[in-house]
């Protein structure tokens, strides 16, 4: 499991759940790597204040995680993290590699509306 | 919402942590503001084996560790902040972050480190993720038998193109120059490897593809001759820049732009200090950027005392 303080989604089951209970899913699929770590640690910033958004990780190298490497919105993607970002179940966005604050809240504000806190 | 400090320092790597804890520790009040994630370029870094004290460690977890020692001192950590205003000189110095919040301090500390450099070409941006990395060992493995372009020449440059030849086919140094700056060891051991092999006095104008990246055009320095090459990735190494902009036209900076410090790391501005990688100096490691933090913090906390004491006699 991944030494975050976000939900952790460890299979594909959870994956589908967590689509279906929540409109708006940003899933950071990645390691505990230099590249990954900045994001979910902006991650866990944003969840107080974006309340409209499902924040979550994935770990990169477990077998269910090919919900989200196998995505066609991934494919070209050679650099960790895979962020998703769901929209009622379908993906609106997908980044890889180390994004920062700014890419990521503009990503938030343009798909999920900015009616954050 | 308390928006004065006795010190506010500016980044939050291995030099700003550094003081923090110092500063927290003799009870005099300091904010941390930093623009990335806190821990800079410790956290970019896998494995740590030269600090004294810890035979291992991951960058990450030392970021950490140094974070949470801060904090218990009572130190304020702000991360992921933009500084939008900034007012260094006279007495109080004034900082505004994200346009929103204004700070004020008796002193600061910059220890803003660097970034890597990047190529500055066409495509770099679009292929960042697909194709371009600058991190061997969180990518490497995306490029399994297939063929990349490691650029450098340095320390770095080598000895990632080495351990990128567990994952790739093939691995291409393209440098600019027609030596290496890397010590002679990592040269050798490159030169040893069968899948690297080397372009020498070149340089990478332009990275093309579709979805992720597919070739690179190059141009050799000397010719000027310029060729096409596929590749799959390409890992860029080419040194770090120190993040000054920020400071330029207030802080005296040096033909590098890194920051100009006397022995105690005060620069020109009375009240302002700096330390780490952001500073003139020949080594840029985490202990010598916590060295820097230590002076830089006592000095700063010197000054502010100083500067306490005259005020009540005045
Ligand atoms: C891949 C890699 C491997 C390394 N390996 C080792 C090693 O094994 N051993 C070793 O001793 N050293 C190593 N180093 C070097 C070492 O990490 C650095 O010398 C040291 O961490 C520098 O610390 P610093 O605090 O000066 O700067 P940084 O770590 O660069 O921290 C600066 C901080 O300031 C923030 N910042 C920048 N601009 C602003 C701004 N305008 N406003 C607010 N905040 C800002 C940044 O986000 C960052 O968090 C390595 C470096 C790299 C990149």
């Amino acid at each position: 499991m991944l030494r975050t303080n976000l939900t952790h989604v460890l299979s594909n089951q959870e994956h589908a759940e967590l689509l279906q209970e929540n409109e708006n899913v940003m899933i950071c699929c990645g390691r505990m790597g230099p590249m990954c770590i900045p994001v979910y640690e902006v991650m866990e910033e944003l969840e107080g204040e974006y309340t409209n958004v499902k924040f979550a990780d994935m770990e990169f190298d477990s077998p269910d995680a090919k919900v989200i490497r196998n995505l066609p919105e991934c494919r070209g993607f050679a650099g960790l993290p895979f962020v998703v970002y769901y929209k009622n179940g379908q993906v609106v966005k997908a980044t890889s590699s180390i994004q920062s604050r700014d890419q990521i809240t503009e990503i938030l504000d343009q798909h999920f509306g900015n009616n954050h806190k | 919402m308390n928006n004065h400090y006795d010190i506010i320092v500016i980044g939050g790597g291995a030099a700003g942590l550094t003081a923090g804890i110092y500063l927290s520790r003799a009870k005099v009040s300091t904010l941390i503001l930093n623009e990335g994630a806190v821990g800079g370029q410790m956290v970019l870094t896998h494995e740590i084996a030269n600090y004294p004290g810890i035979e291992n460690i991951s960058g990450y977890e030392l970021a950490r560790n140094m974070k949470t020692q801060a904090q218990k001192f009572g130190c304020v950590i702000k991360s992921n902040i933009k500084i939008t205003g900034l007012k260094l000189n006279g007495e109080l110095k004034e900082i505004t972050i994200n346009n929103k919040d204004t700070f004020t301090s008796h002193a600061v500390i910059v220890a803003t480190g660097g970034k890597p450099r990047a190529v500055g070409v066409p495509g770099e941006e679009i292929f960042k993720g697909k194709g371009i990395s600058y991190c061997a060992t969180c990518d490497g493995d995306f490029f399994t038998d297939k063929e990349i372009i490691v650029v450098g020449g340095g320390n770095s440059a080598l000895e990632e193109a080495v351990s990128l030849t567990k994952y790739a086919s093939k691995v291409t140094i393209v440098h600019q120059f027609d030596h290496f700056q890397a010590l002679e060891h990592y040269v050798a051991e490159a030169k040893s490897n069968p899948k690297i092999n080397f372009v020498m006095e070149s340089k990478i104008i332009e990275f093309m593809g579709d979805e992720s990246l597919r070739k690179v055009r190059i141009e050799n320095r000397a010719t000027n001759e310029i060729s096409e090459m596929n590749v799959n990735g390409v890992f860029i190494f080419i040194g770090y820049v120190p993040n000054t902009a920020k400071f330029e036209g207030m802080i005296d900076l040096n033909e590098y732009k890194e920051i100009i410090v006397d022995k105690n790391l005060a620069t020109n501005i009375p009240g302002v200090y700096a330390a780490g990688d952001s500073i003139v100096k020949r080594y840029r490691q985490v202990t010598t950027a916590v060295a820097d933090g230590t002076i830089a913090a006592l000095s700063a906390s010197e000054y502010v005392n100083n500067l306490k004491k005259e005020l009540v006699t005045v």
